[in-house]
């Protein structure tokens, strides 16, 4: 946030910083936040993708925890598997079977990133999204007039529209609860402390730590994302520490906020509707008929 | 087993430590295992995603509503320039046709946005604020300015009341005209949309040049084809600068331009441009003498306006739709990045 | 709205230009309170959920319930709560729950409301007129007194006061068919650790993982069942312990672990035979303690055989009445007592008695206080040389469990089993410790009891039992299943694991005593709490001369469990049932009997918050699908009582650890929701109100009782506290007691469960102590109360060495200061305070004194820790391997297949399978998800959790599906010889197929939670189960058997039948088949 957010009192920035290595699936965020925000059900339906049936974030579903299997090793962990499946079984086929001494169960909690140049926010058209005091980005429920301008903004598909109510919703680093001192309803239940919750120079220092270890422990996969302020969004509020590329958990890989763009759109804009008069002006030279 | 050595961040420390433990740290220390180098999860697959999840939500714009919206304010902003040089050349046919087709344009638009809100009483929230980073809130305050004084043009015109503040009226809009035609693509390009956003430097001319296409061809229809000629020429100048500006956008997005060309919105967008190629040629050049080749004419380009907008919006929704298009170009780019 | 509040003005005038913050905030945003600071008050409570007993702090605004979340002070959840105790806002305020009364008369085909006190009252006559017409007074001659016309089964889910007041009614009623999920759920944990230790809890408490060096997670899903308490593994595994899951599925709690180990289900004494032998082999024993801390040294019988002489039997096997006697198991100088009961029918004379051969899970009782041994000083060679010391009949006994033989059993290559041994010996010793974490993965087996047992053995022979981070971490199921089993709402017990009499000729309370009583130790105190508990229920009418109304006790006959109940009930002899939180139709073993049986009664009571499967069976069961029951035929009355919710009652639950945690109420329940004090109370006191002035001797029991506790509330609710205080105990003063060893026989003080005295100690509600977990030390004594007596860790005289000094600075815990004369530390000491190391007892010392300063077990009859069980555990003194009842593969270690003593109820619709064959060939494991709880009641309908795990599913391999042809998401049939069901299909890498005796076996994972109520559904896999039972504690075998997958749905109607008889007839299955020794 570059702009004067012209809070009296602003508080140092809050946000979140996901362990994900810690992470045992639980999905007690995904219930704690529901409960606090006393969210819809999201449907009943089994999707068949690995422990997940929430699917991704949006507007009943603030949390949501991706299960990713693979095969592939994760550094410090032994799985033993194989050593049992590669003697031919004289079943029809095996087809893998030789990996899988290499697997691993990925969990991982997403929500929204509170990203410091938010586009979600630079685009609602109302102020219903605006920055808090906490330097978080929230919707404004008696504002909202569902516009749905913020759903293609968000570069990580996570603000969206509840279809019965009209009005969008996303996490809201929980604005009340915080505004009361009390730690976000997510952060709170986690079993595990996957999701810490803090001023966000402190989380920073805190994961730039946990990954070092991670690395000193052979995980050379780890690696924090969103926590660099000099990425496409200024980085996040919420960041993540991962064991995998980005885009495996469904996360863009790259993301950028396209406001950045805003002042070079305008520009061709104008050249657009200068051209455009200038363009028609010139239909009505020469000879009238 | 020999797991790695850790000392204890990972769970908060608390006040439960027992006392004189230390944490147990063996000679346990160890590479990564086994490093085989990369292994691809799936060997044939160009790009990775959850389950092929799109990463992006898409657009909960409904198509009707928004493409509509795009094509209406187009022809509205493009037309009150009409308006107004028919008005200052003395076409007084053509001045009013534009002036009614601003206004029926504009009204239609502004119907369709507020159709579209989630919550459609709370429109007037729009005007809480001026935000210079929105384009819907600049596009409503550009509207503000702009619908008022096309419905004064037109109304004037029709009901022949206050004519001077009519055509001042009318020299108001066609002032404000060219941005309610141009903000459009801003406010679309402005999105994580791949096929919105990547066409963003030459949108806004996709859209003037559909908008102008549209404007010549409703003069076409309604003006005599002797006060008609600056609408066939908009219509031929629109068409030219649209299917040209297209045609740039198209190269330069990358692999965003591919919904543009397949599926729904490639059929939009092969008929998009035959319809403004017709519109041109025969509201253009035949227009000039026949009647009936103007209506059709006008028809044809107001018809490929139409279609232009409906396939950009579809291209996005279908760009927002998968997760290729969002993951392929970010990944190219930070492997580019990361050497 | 003034122009001041136009954020374009205040864009204009203020810092924000671009109206991105402040000046866009709405009046409602800036003035935003959270519900919780809102709340008129804040009740403590407790989570409802599962054991691990996490604290909540439930906020009531305007007399509702708003908000539910985790107390941050408590030492054991630090606020946490998983997906379960996050949805108890809905599940105690959900639009799911019911508040009427509901009735279904006889052949009824749906629902009529009643008023609460009609349905009271026609309980009270149902009870009634079916205890007058079972009634009972003798059983082949005995006297018995009692009813077999009435059954109970629930209590896990309800509080101590509750359980209490269940089995204290019913017990003066004649029922003796009481039963909870204790039983199905970790009755030979108790059996297990009981008679290993001396008492049937978890050695330890969870906080105290994280002082482990190594855990060891098996028969455990710890991270998906406890995932609360996980975090202590998490914090172990980040100072640097290694944590291993040995599990027959890549579970959540494998992807956290350093080391997955894919076993076969059902085959865990092979590999914890294998450790052990390796332990034994390698001489990796700790020495010191083995020697002085566990019975290594003691001397067996001559007449002593082993499963390596008999070819996989013990010696005394009474091939016709299925079961040992212990003779000659015992220690010389010391013969084992036989459990209670079984006193006139000493094992060996039973077959003359066969009518009760299933004699009664009566190793339970060791739930706190081993086997009884006649003698006080058993023979013993220190040097473990003595061929038939302990010692050297183990290594024996262990000898076969190879590697190889580990690898031929369990599938588990040999290079992966020697890392866990590596890993369990490198970290025991002086200076480090090793944990075992176990659950429901090791109770259920027909062997269930010796699974744990063999954990005993090794975690003694490391050293690892009374050490912080040592120990065995019997991770319990429900709020207060440890409740339930403490207070047992359970046939064969008594409140604080007294035994049950048993009907026998002219027995007195002396000689039942005698015959129970060890010689030695704490347990020698039995007539002190056995009076005391008299004195509790009959008050005054309880005197000497009346031998303390031990008569009004009703007698059992052999095995009453609830699974003895179903036949009971489909024999027609069961015919009044009350359901009190539990849910059969879908949680037990063979669902369809469990629905068959209740389909055979009178009359059904069942309580709970929704109508579960349990109350609907008549309307929507399966049964009625295939035509096997018909609704307008069926006369079953049934009543539906809604329950209170924890939220709305005041009591105590007892977590794993054996914290009795206090919850309190924070609402009144709404419309006719009662507690279940409530309901117990008030039918008991409508029944003595209705039997008032009988002369029949039949009602005094009832009469007798003290039965008048005050009540408070508007609905009349009786006060827990006043439960809470007689279940503590009071002197003759009527002041409440401190300790149990103020206890006497002579009727001067009454104690309702011996073991929780103490948890009223000073007048204060002790379990209710809620001091902030940051204001204490780890041990955080002064949150909640443990039995016994406080103390957290168990044995932990044996954190010192025998000279009472730590056993090395790292892990220490209590010792012996010497200045002080005393025993210290940091927990409290499991022993005599002031009992030097140095004492040693007298020749003819008993009792207490009969236990010397090395003897850390001290419930034990001979102060030590057993590797050997001379008694108490009925199939063997030492875990041997045995395949499961239904299993495709020949035991590979001895001849004999099967447990020989496991109980089996063949019937027509509990058919058992042939070993091998190519009809059932995979192996099925069952089990939890983190998103579900059991039966499905709590979860299924409650919505936020509904939607996370929406459908039954089965997990296979890719190998399997592709074998099969199933598909990913799409459906499954699978069969056994007792049902088929259909789940939808997940193929999975977290499946393998393991290699057993030179081929592959596939197995296949079948999560349980499922049944046709609630929002989500689905067919349960107890459809699939059979029962057999592990013999000492009667628990159900559901962690394993065989069955055929095929792809698609399942036929409807009676085709689904006809598909199982298919099977059956392809299979040759007889009504014999599987049950032979
Ligand atoms: N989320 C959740 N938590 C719960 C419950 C719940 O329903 N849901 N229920 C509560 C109750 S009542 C209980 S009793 C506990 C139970 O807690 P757990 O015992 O942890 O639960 P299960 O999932 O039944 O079984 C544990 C594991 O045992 C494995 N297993 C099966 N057979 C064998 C075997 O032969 N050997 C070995 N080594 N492993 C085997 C299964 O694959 C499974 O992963 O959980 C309590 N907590
Ligand atoms: N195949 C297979 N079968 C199993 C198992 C397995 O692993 N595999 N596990 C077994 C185990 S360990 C267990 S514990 C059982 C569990 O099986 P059940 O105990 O039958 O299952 P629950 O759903 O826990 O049933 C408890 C009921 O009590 C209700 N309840 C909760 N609180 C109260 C209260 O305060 N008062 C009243 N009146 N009712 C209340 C709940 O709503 C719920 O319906 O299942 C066993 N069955
Ligand atoms: S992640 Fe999306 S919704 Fe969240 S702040 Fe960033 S742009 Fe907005
Ligand atoms: S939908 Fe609501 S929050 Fe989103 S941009 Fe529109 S007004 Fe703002
Ligand atoms: S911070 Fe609050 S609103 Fe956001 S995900 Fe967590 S619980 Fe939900
Ligand atoms: S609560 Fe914590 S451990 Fe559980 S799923 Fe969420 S982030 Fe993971
Ligand atoms: S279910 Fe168990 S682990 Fe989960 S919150 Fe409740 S007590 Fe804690
Ligand atoms: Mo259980």
């Amino acid at each position: 946030m570059t702009a004067d957010t012209g809070y009296e009192n602003p508080a140092p920035r809050k946000g979140f910083f996901t362990d994900t290595s810690v992470c045992i699936g639980c999905k007690a965020c995904e219930v704690a936040c529901k409960e606090w925000n006393l969210i819809p059900e999201d449907g009943l339906e089994l999707t068949g993708m690995s422990y997940d049936n929430t699917v991704g974030l949006g507007a009943d579903t603030w949390r949501h925890v991706a299960f990713i299997e693979q095969r592939k090793p994760l550094g410090g962990q032994e799985s033993t598997a194989s050593a049992a499946s590669t003697v031919d079984l004289g079943m029809p086929a095996m087809p893998g079977a030789a990996d899988r001494s290499e697997f691993r169960w990925l969990m991982a909690s997403d929500v929204c990133k509170h990203c410091t140049e938010a586009a979600c926010l630079d685009v609602c058209p109302t102020g219903a999204l605006f920055r808090t005091e906490f330097d978080t980005v929230v919707v404004q429920e008696d504002i909202c007039n569902g516009c749905g301008y913020c759903v293609p903004a968000c570069p990580y598909g996570v603000i969206d529209q509840r279809e019965d109510d009209g009005r969008v919703w996303k996490c809201t680093m929980c604005y009340d609860r915080v505004g009361d001192g009390m730690e976000p309803a997510c952060a709170k239940a986690c079993p595990t402390d996957s999701i810490q919750f803090g001023d966000l120079d402190e989380l920073r220092e805190r994961a730039d730590e946990r990954l070092a270890q991670l690395h000193d422990a052979g995980i050379d996969d780890a690696r924090l994302y969103g926590r660099d302020p000099d990425d496409g969004v200024g980085g996040n509020g919420a960041f993540f520490l991962l064991l995998d590329e980005p885009e495996v958990y469904g996360f863009p890989p790259a993301p950028k906020v396209t406001t950045r763009d805003l002042p070079a759109m305008w520009r061709r804009a104008g050249l657009a509707a200068a051209t455009l008069l200038t363009g028609l002006a010139a239909t009505f030279l020469g000879r009238k008929r | 087993m020999t797991g790695p050595v850790r000392d204890g961040t990972d769970v908060r420390a608390d006040a439960t430590s027992p006392p004189e433990r230390t944490a147990v740290v063996g000679a346990r220390k160890r590479g990564r295992r086994g490093r085989r180098g990369e292994q691809p999860m799936v060997p044939d697959a160009e790009f990775t995603s959850y389950y092929g999840r799109p990463v992006l939500n898409k657009p909960t714009w409904h198509a009707g509503d928004i493409a509509g919206y795009l094509f209406l304010g187009g022809l509205a902003g493009a037309s009150s320039i009409l308006a107004a040089g028919a008005q200052l050349t003395g076409r007084r046919a053509l001045a009013r046709s534009c002036r009614v087709g601003a206004l029926v344009g504009i009204s239609g638009s502004l119907y369709a946005l507020v159709h579209d809100l989630g919550r459609p009483a709370r429109f007037l929230n729009m005007l809480r604020t001026v935000k210079p980073s929105s384009p819907m809130s600049v596009g409503t305050w550009i509207l503000m300015a702009y619908g008022p004084a096309a419905g004064a043009a037109a109304v004037s015109d029709l009901t022949g009341l206050l004519p001077r503040a009519g055509r001042a009226a009318t020299l108001g809009a066609a002032v404000v005209g060219p941005a309610v035609a141009s903000y459009t693509a801003v406010l679309v390009a402005d999105t994580a949309v791949p096929s919105w956003h990547e066409g963003h430097r030459e949108l806004p001319f996709v859209f003037v040049g559909s908008a102008a296409a549209a404007a010549g061809g409703l003069g076409m229809i309604a003006a005599p084809v002797g006060e008609a000629g600056p609408a066939r020429r908009a219509a031929v100048l629109g068409g030219v600068l649209e299917l040209a500006a297209a045609k740039r956008m198209e190269a330069g997005m990358g692999l965003a331009a591919e919904p543009l060309r397949t599926g729904k919105a490639g059929r939009l967008m092969r008929a998009a441009k035959a319809l403004t190629v017709t519109g041109a040629l025969l509201g253009g050049v035949l227009g000039r003498k026949s009647r009936v080749a103007s209506v059709l004419g006008g028809a044809a380009a107001l018809a490929g306006s139409a279609c232009t907008r409906f396939g950009v919006f579809h291209a996005g929704v279908a760009s927002a739709e998968d997760p290729k298009y969002t993951v392929v170009p970010q990944r190219e780019q930070l492997d580019r990045r990361g050497g | 709205m003034g122009l001041r509040d136009w954020p374009v003005y205040r864009q204009l005038r203020g810092p924000d230009r671009t109206g991105r913050a402040s000046a866009v905030q709405s009046r409602r945003s800036a003035e935003l309170t959270p519900r919780t600071a809102t709340a008129d008050r804040v009740a403590k409570s407790i989570c409802p959920y599962c054991a691990v007993g996490c604290a909540q702090n439930v906020y009531v605004r305007d007399e509702k319930v708003v908000q539910i979340e985790g107390d941050p002070d408590s030492p054991v959840s630090r606020g946490r709560l998983c997906p379960k105790g996050s949805a108890t806002l809905q599940l105690t305020t959900g639009s799911t729950r019911r508040h009427t009364v509901l009735y279904r008369p006889p052949h009824g085909t749906g629902w009529e409301e009643l008023d609460l006190d009609t349905a009271m009252d026609m309980v009270a006559d149902r009870v009634i007129a079916t205890r007058r017409e079972t009634w009972e007074a003798e059983h082949e001659g005995v006297t018995v007194n009692r009813t077999m016309g009435i059954a109970s089964l629930g209590g896990a889910t309800l509080d101590n006061e509750e359980n209490y007041l269940i089995k204290k009614l019913l017990t003066s009623l004649g029922v003796v068919q009481v039963e909870n999920q204790a039983r199905v759920c970790h009755s030979s944990t108790v059996v297990g650790l009981g008679t290993s230790f001396g008492r049937g809890g978890a050695t330890g408490f969870m906080q105290d993982l994280q002082h482990s060096d190594c855990i060891v997670i098996e028969g455990s899903n710890f991270a998906e069942c406890h995932p609360v308490g996980f975090q202590w593994v998490m914090k172990a595994k980040a100072r640097g312990a290694t944590v291993i899951h040995v599990d027959p599925r890549f579970t959540r709690t494998s992807a956290l672990s350093d080391l997955h180990v894919p076993i076969r289900a059902g085959t865990d004494i092979a590999f914890l035979g294998g450790i052990i032998n390796h332990v034994l082999e390698t001489d990796a024993i700790f020495r010191e303690f083995v020697v002085n801390y566990t019975n290594a040294a003691t001397i067996v019988t001559e007449d002593f055989q082993d499963t390596e002489d008999l070819d996989g039997l013990f010696s005394g096997f009474d091939t016709e009445a299925r079961t040992y006697s212990f003779d000659t198991w015992s220690y010389v100088g010391a013969p084992a007592a036989p459990a209670s009961g079984v006193r006139d029918r000493t094992p060996g004379q039973r077959h003359e008695d066969k009518q009760d051969i299933r004699d009664a899970g009566r190793g339970e009782q060791h739930g706190s206080g081993g086997a009884a041994l006649e003698g006080t000083s058993p023979e013993r060679d220190e040097t473990l040389q003595h061929p038939r010391c302990v010692y050297q009949i183990l290594k024996r006994h262990y000898a076969r469990y190879t590697p190889a033989m580990v690898q031929e059993v369990c599938g588990i290559p040999e290079e992966t089993f020697r890392k866990v041994c590596r890993a369990l010996v490198d970290n025991s010793g002086p200076e480090r410790t090793s944990q075992f974490c176990y659950a429901v993965g090791w109770t259920q087996h027909s062997t269930g009891a010796q699974f744990i047992r063999a954990a005993c053995v090794l975690q003694l022979l490391l050293g690892n039992i009374g050490r912080p981070g040592g120990g065995i971490q019997a991770l319990r199921g429900h709020a207060s299943i440890q409740g339930s089993s403490d207070i047992p709402t359970l046939f064969n017990l008594l409140p604080g694991y007294l035994p049950m009499p048993y009907a026998h000729h002219q027995q007195n309370l002396r000689s039942f005593i005698q015959a129970d009583a060890a010689r030695k130790g704490f347990w020698a105190n039995m007539e002190n709490y056995f009076v005391s508990l008299l004195k509790a229920w009959w008050g005054d009418t309880a005197t000497s001369d009346n031998d303390f109304c031990f008569d009004h006790l009703p007698r059992l006959t052999g095995s009453h469990s609830t699974y003895d109940t179903v036949m009971e009930q489909l024999a027609g002899r069961c015919k009044g049932y009350f359901l009190m939180g539990e849910n059969p139709a879908v949680g037990s073993a063979n669902a369809k009997m469990q629905r068959l049986g209740m389909a055979n009664l009178e009359w059904l009571v069942v309580r709970d918050f929704s109508l579960i499967e349990s109350a609907t069976w008549w309307q929507n069961g399966p049964e009625i699908e295939t035509g096997e029951l018909s609704t307008e035929e069926n006369a079953t009355e049934v009543f539906f009582f809604p329950a209170a919710a924890h939220t709305e009652k005041a009591g105590s639950f007892t977590n794993t650890n054996r914290w009795l945690q206090w919850h309190e109420a924070a609402v009144e329940p709404d419309g006719d929701a009662r507690s279940d004090l409530w309901f117990m109370y008030h039918l008991g006191l409508r029944i003595r109100a209705k039997l008032a002035g009988s002369t029949d001797p039949v009602d005094r029991p009832v009469l007798d009782l003290t039965w008048d506790y005050p009540v408070e509330g508007p609905h009349d609710e009786p006060s827990a506290d006043a439960v809470l205080q007689e279940i503590n105990g009071r002197d003759a003063n009527g002041d409440l007691l401190t300790a149990y060893t103020q206890l006497a026989a002579d009727g001067s003080t009454s104690c309702g469960c011996w073991i929780y005295c103490g948890v009223y100690a000073d007048g204060v509600n002790q379990a209710a102590r809620k001091k902030p977990a940051d204001e204490q030390d780890w041990i955080a004594a002064e949150w909640a109360w443990a039995w016994p007596a406080n103390r957290r860790v168990l044995y932990n005289r044996a954190s010192a060495r025998p000279d009472g000094t730590p056993w090395s600075e790292r892990k220490k815990l209590v010792w012996w200061d010497a200045d002080a004369g005393a025993w210290t530390g940091h927990d409290v000491p499991d022993f005599e305070r002031d009992k030097s190391p140095d004492y040693r007892p007298d020749k003819d010392d008993s009792g207490v004194a009969a236990l010397s300063g090395v003897d850390p077990f001290i419930m034990q009859a001979d102060g030590k820790g057993w590797l050997y069980a001379p008694a108490g555990v009925l199939d063997g003194p030492m875990p041997a391997h045995y395949e499961p009842q239904d299993s495709p593969f020949p035991n590979a270690l001895y001849r004999q297949q099967r447990n020989p003593a496991r109980l089996v109820y063949p019937h027509e619709h509990n058919r058992y399978q042939p070993v091998g064959g190519d009809t059932y060939p995979y192996v099925i494991t069952t089990y939890r998800l983190t998103e579900h709880f059991t039966a499905g009641g709590m979860s299924r309908s409650t919505s936020y959790l509904a939607e996370l795990q929406p459908e039954p599913f089965c997990e296979v391999s890719p190998e399997l599906a592709a074998s099969r042809g199933l598909e990913n998401g799409g459906w499954a049939t699978i069969v056994t010889a007792r049902n088929a069901i259909e789940a939808r299909v997940l193929v999975t890498d977290r499946m393998t197929p393991i290699r057993v005796q030179g081929r592959a076996v596939e197995q296949i994972g079948l999560p349980y939670h499922w049944g046709p109520n609630g929002l989500s559904t689905g067919d349960a896999a107890n459809e699939l189960s059979g029962i057999t039972l592990d013999p000492s504690s009667h628990i159900q075998e559901v962690k394993t058997f065989s069955a055929d997958i095929r792809p698609g749905r399942r036929p409807r109607g009676p085709a689904l039948p006809a598909l199982v008889r298919a099977y059956r007839d392809r299979a040759g299955v007889t009504e014999h088949t599987g049950t032979e020794v």
